[in-house]
């Protein structure tokens, strides 16, 4: 597992790449479009990516990381590619829900599972 | 900074118009928060939102201008968490911002901190002018079966 920058790593495995935030707030606005472009530089180097993002580590999130999501999928799925979320926290998914994101976005309760999903999609 | 006390507290507080500068009055709101024992879920709610307002004022409203500032107005009591927000905008108007849980909204990037402001306050309401939003958080919700012995009473 190789950290990219301050606030996420990414470790690879045989069906997907999974990317891990590690700071427990995501909040400013720098570290966002921080962590976007490692995750879109993650992207181009795929062809077509099955990529895992896991919040295990985040307690706390701004609108700001819902509009991040909006974009890397929209890369991925321009790519061909397949984008999961997985271990979003009660208080993190209620959020998701508000906003209708679960709509949107595949959520897997773990990385296992998240891995699962995305093969079984291909 | 405004000073410790268990009676309510009135704060006024005015700081540069830059995302960094949440952090410091977001933590001296939660931190009374705490002293007024409100909850975890309450806390959560109150930082996401002051956090949506504040950004929303110093992006939208101040257009991210260095030299404008931020008003923030603040009242703690043992029921509930009052917060005024006011920027040097030009105000807008919120009726006019789509809903970003349907249609094209769901599939843009931004428009989710209104919704997130309305979903976790109790109270949300805008001046006249459109450039400070005034929200409310009550410890503990009235009941419906509280409302209704209040009003037979």
């Amino acid at each position: 597992m190789a950290a990219i920058k301050p606030g996420i790593s990414v470790e690879y495995s045989d069906n997907a790449t999974i990317m891990r935030f590690t700071d427990e707030k995501i909040l400013e606005e720098q570290d966002i479009k921080a962590l976007q472009e490692s995750i879109m530089s993650v992207i181009e180097q795929a062809e077509r990516i099955n990529l895992i993002l896991d919040f295990a580590n985040v307690r706390f999130l701004s609108s700001a990381v819902l509009g991040l999501l909006i974009r890397v999928s929209k890369r991925i799925y321009e790519n061909g590619g397949q984008l999961g979320l997985c271990n979003i926290n009660p208080k993190i998914y209620e959020i998701f829900k508000i906003t209708r994101l679960t709509k949107t976005f595949d959520i897997y309760n773990s990385v296992e599972s998240a891995t699962e999903g995305l093969s079984e999609q291909n | 900074m405004c000073m410790a006390s268990e009676a309510p507290i009135n704060c006024s507080i005015e700081v540069e118009s830059k995302p960094s500068a949440v952090v410091d009055v977001c933590k001296e709101i939660l931190a009374k928060l705490q002293e007024h024992k409100f909850d975890k879920d309450d806390i959560f709610a109150v930082h996401l939102t002051f956090e949506e307002a504040f950004l929303n004022a110093v992006k939208h409203g101040n257009k991210n201008d260095p030299t404008k500032k931020v008003k923030i107005d603040y009242s703690v009591t043992p029921e509930k968490v009052e917060i005024t927000i006011t920027d040097e905008g030009q105000g807008f108007e919120p009726e006019a911002v789509d809903d970003p849980r349907f249609g094209k909204g769901l599939y843009e990037p931004g428009g989710r901190g209104l919704l997130l402001m309305n979903s976790y306050m109790d109270v949300v309401k805008y001046n006249e002018e459109g450039n400070s939003v005034y929200m409310v958080r009550y410890k503990e919700k009235p009941t419906l079966s509280e409302e209704q012995s209040q009003t037979q009473v």
